[in-house]
């Protein structure tokens, strides 16, 4: 934590956190077509988290177990790679594209290219990439060792 | 043949991971599986004459695949590998304890077979190779089963790194004969019959991976290390299967380079030293297990001899001594375990009476014992008259190298008799001046059962020399055409009968005369000690080299990596014609100009400024603006992902800044200062310049219009520059998401490190 926990930034996580969030899901599948895509998405996320921390709400004690941020960095590259990687399977090229349609009623047709997946894991890197430097350069020893004791 | 390959490695992986905790159902698996090897490799030995070839298409595009060839030499090995291997493997049931070692032994185990029969199938170098690399790491994992203990693991170590060092002179070989022949098959090789200097250089290189692989001298010190490993591994990798690998090696080659001089000669002089030196070792050897190893030495020697020698009737000889010492060896390795089991020692000098309460364990392994020491009528007999008749008319064939081969194999047998006595008279024998052994429990059922039947085959194949001989016959002229021979139970009166009988003989007083207790001289020179010098040389001359490229020093870093930098522009910038500068645009809008000459001022304050935190602001400042140029050219997805990469890492700046003192400090001044800003200044100027003249010197047209137009129907998205992120250029962001995970990691565990080594001092709270 940063000095004084301020009032104004602790409402305004309250109401942008779930927000943002959304708004970086949004930014990532919309990527395809239009300004945006994972590293974006992954980085606004990622802005969400940092307004978190600067608003003094733990990130490391409440979300401990939700956002071990190596997690986040694993699961991206899994993500990414196996993604990368199917295409091998079926005797295509690495990272050929797939491209699926369907007619869902009432919406119209939804596409959805296999390479948004890929990006969807550049999209977790990212966040949790995000999230390992603001726990190993944000946290202060002194800070550490309370929270140690807390749980 | 991949089926039952691929059905090793799923009861292998099966046995590491659900059924960790149950070893016993995996390695009864394992037994299936070997049962079944055995049964098919049988039934295509019968049916096709004994040839059978598969391949497997690996990395198509670099031609890269695996051939396997089922020849009746294959069949052999194969079958002694899955006979061995189930026999070894129930023995273990008895051995060991189920506990999760265990569990990693059956696992290993099986793999290894599997691995160890894909490498006798091999049908080419590179598939050969394949193998041949896993069997060493899966022979460092079986070496270091007991990771807890440190010679396990050193031991361990060495093995990997002497197999290691020769599986790459096995890949250079390799790859020479590839690339001048274009083949590395053995048929093909043995059809070409190639000759050259690249081509002999090319078969040393391999016969070198052999060397190391069947631990011939030089490379002999690490087999007996490897004992480290539990008996069954020993008795399995360590004398029947593994190290024969680079027998199967020579074997297969030497129909082809045998008439090579060099090869020749490397064959016969280093399989002759091993040969005496491994006996030697053995008759000081005062562990059981370590007697062992090192007569298996011995006899890799002689195989070795057999083997690469290059003549038909030795090629067969070494077919069938091999066969036979897998037996006897596995044997005597497992009733050593038996004895280990029931006593808790292997000490020559102080077992006592074993014999006596052990009666049936002495038997068996005073017969294969036997056999190892060549006396009638034991399969190790018939072998080794053989391999004597052979050799004592290698002269005629092959000129003086082949006297030398007998010279060293007469001395090598009578040694081998010498310490087969030595081994009986000190395990099982009864000794004046020791306290009988206790025997705590009768060995059981299964550590019996597999050396009763590999004894008994020992003396059944012996007395049926004859019939035995003829099993062998298309195993051997599969290698070599040529290589017919005949075994016998007595072979009547002639020369290899008096060499034998004068060496068995003698051999025998040796070992009875020979005091149990006997300790060596330390040598001053042995291969262990050079192999620990240059280990610790490589070691500490990587120290010295690390220390002094990586001082530390984050100065020199920058000072280098931007000294090369500018050094490759400046040349390039001096050799290769400058562009024209005709149709160069200073600014499209004064929007742009304006933005610009904001990112000169902002930077030009930064260099003045005494505090980092507003310097930290400024430079979040030029980014910012950085981000206007981008928009302003038209690239939203860049400018949006600069401003947020500039917010993010000015958080992160100030994370960090609060770690360091408020203000530079400057630490250089004078002349040092003076030269830090010249560099600074040059460089930035040289790559401002480079940028410059690289802009305009476009010559090719743009990628851009094809991307753009092949992005919608490719790609299936319209934002191109994602569609290039993901798709076109796909593998790059793979490698770079990669790096980006790799290097917040390390920071990570950077700043981990830096605040555990803090923290004793960290008290004064910072509130």
């Amino acid at each position: 934590m940063i000095g004084r926990r301020s009032v104004i930034l602790t409402e305004a996580d309250r109401w942008l956190f779930p927000v943002v969030l959304l708004v970086s899901v949004y930014i990532t599948f919309r990527g395809h077509n239009a300004p945006g895509g994972g590293f974006i998405g992954g980085l606004i996320a990622g802005a969400a988290f940092i307004i978190r921390y600067l608003a003094g709400t733990p990130l490391t004690d409440r979300w401990h177990r939700a956002l071990n941020p190596t997690t986040y960095i694993g699961a991206g590259l899994v993500i990414a790679v196996v993604t990368a990687l199917v295409p091998l399977a079926y005797g295509d090229t690495l990272l050929e594209s797939a491209i699926w349609k369907w007619n869902v009623p009432a919406i119209g047709e939804v596409k959805l290219v296999s390479s948004s997946i890929f990006d969807l894991g550049v999209y977790f890197l990212v966040i949790g990439v995000v999230l390992l430097s603001l726990m190993s350069l944000g946290a202060d020893p002194v800070h550490d060792e309370e929270v140690g004791e807390e749980s | 043949m991949f089926v039952l390959l691929f059905a090793h490695f799923i009861v292998a992986t099966a046995a590491l991971t659900v059924l960790k905790s149950r070893p016993r159902v995996s390695a009864v698996l394992g037994i299936c599986v070997f049962v079944a090897t055995i049964i098919a490799t049988l039934q295509w030995g019968r049916t096709t004459d004994g040839v059978r070839e598969v391949s497997f298409n690996w990395i198509g595009d670099l031609g890269l695949s695996l051939h396997l060839r089922l020849d009746s030499f294959a069949v052999m090995m194969v079958l002694i590998i899955s006979v061995l291997g189930a026999l070894v493997l129930a023995y273990s049931l008895a051995y060991f304890d189920p506990d999760e070692t265990t569990a990693r032994f059956t696992g290993f185990f099986i793999a290894f077979a599997g691995v160890m029969s894909g490498l006798v199938m091999s049908a080419d170098l590179f598939t050969m190779f394949v193998f041949w690399e896993l069997t060493s790491v899966l022979s460092f994992l079986l070496i270091g089963l007991h990771s807890e203990s440190g010679h396990a693991r050193a031991s361990a170590l060495r093995a990997l790194l002497v197999t290691g060092a020769g599986g790459l002179c096995l890949l250079a070989g390799v790859a020479l004969f590839q690339v001048e022949l274009g083949t590395t098959s053995f048929q093909e090789l043995a059809n070409m019959a190639p000759t050259g200097t690249v081509i002999t250089v090319a078969a040393i290189l391999v016969l070198l991976g052999a060397f190391t692989k069947s631990a011939q001298f030089p490379f002999h010190f690490w087999l007996p290390g490897a004992m480290a490993a539990p008996t069954p591994v020993s008795a399995y990798l360590h004398s029947a299967t593994m190290v024969k690998a680079g027998i199967v090696l020579m074997a297969r080659m030497s129909p082809i380079f045998g008439d090579l001089d060099v090869w020749r000669w490397m064959v016969v002089v280093a399989g002759g030293i091993t040969m005496v030196l491994g006996g030697v070792r053995a008759m000081y050897a005062t562990d059981a297990k370590l007697l062992l190893a090192h007569s298996t030495v011995s006899q890799l020697g002689f195989l070795g001899i057999l083997a690469g020698i290059g003549i038909p009737g030795a090629t067969y000889a070494a077919v069938v001594h091999l066969a036979a010492h897998a037996v006897f060896k596995a044997a005597l390795f497992l009733s050593v375990g038996a004895v280990d089991h029931a006593v808790g020692s292997r000490d020559i000098r102080t077992l006592s009476g074993v014999g006596r309460q052990m009666p049936l364990v002495a038997i068996l392994a005073t017969l294969s014992a036997a056999s190892m020491a060549g006396i009638i009528p034991l399969f190790g007999f018939a072998t080794k008259e053989k391999a004597l008749a052979v050799l004592l008319k290698a002269d005629d064939k092959v000129g003086a190298v082949g006297n030398v081969a007998l010279a060293f194999v007469v001395v090598g047998a009578v040694l081998s008799t010498a310490y087969s006595v030595r081994f009986v008279r000190g395990v099982f024998g009864t000794k004046k001046d020791c306290a009988p052994s206790h025997v705590h429990h009768a060995p059981s059922f299964l550590l019996v059962a597999p050396v009763v039947l590999l004894s008994s085959a020992s003396l059944i194949a012996g007395l049926f020399a004859k019939q035995t001989g003829h099993l062998f016959d298309a195993v051997a002229t599969t290698l070599s055409p040529e290589a017919t021979g005949k075994l016998a139970l007595w072979p009547g009166v002639n020369t290899a009968l008096i060499v034998s009988v004068i060496v068995v003989a003698v051999g025998a007083a040796i070992g009875y005369v020979f005091p149990l207790a006997a300790t060596a001289r330390e040598l001053p020179v042995t291969g262990d000690k050079v192999y620990l010098s240059l280990l610790q040389g490589i070691l500490t001359g990587s120290k010295k080299i690390t220390k002094y490229t990586q001082n530390g020093s984050l100065q020199t870093y920058v000072v280098v990596t931007m000294g090369v930098v500018i050094a490759t522009l400046m040349y390039s910038l001096a050799t290769d014609q400058l562009p024209h500068f005709d149709n160069m645009v200073i600014a499209d809008s004064p929007l742009q100009f304006g933005v610009v000459v904001l990112c000169i001022v902002l930077t030009g304050v930064v260099t003045f400024t005494a505090h980092r935190f507003v310097a930290a602001l400024l430079l979040g400042g030029v980014g910012f603006a950085i981000a206007v140029i981008f928009a302003l050219f038209g690239a939203p997805d860049l400018a949006l992902t600069q401003i947020l990469v500039e917010t993010i890492v000015l958080v992160v700046f100030l994370l960090v800044l609060r770690q360091l003192p408020s203000k530079f400090e400057r630490s250089i001044k004078g002349s040092a200062r003076t030269a830090q800003i010249v560099f600074s200044v040059s460089v930035g100027l040289v790559v401002a310049l480079f940028a410059l003249l690289v802009g305009n010197s476009r010559q090719a047209p743009s990628v851009g219009e094809e991307y753009i137009t092949r992005s919608s129907p490719q790609g299936g998205g319209n934002n191109v520059v994602n569609v290039i992120l993901v798709d076109f250029r796909g593998v790059d962001t793979m490698g770079e998401i990669t790096v980006l995970a790799v290097a917040a990691l390390g920071v990570a565990n950077l700043v981990n490190m830096a605040r555990r080594q803090r923290k004793p001092k960290v008290v004064e709270a910072s509130q």
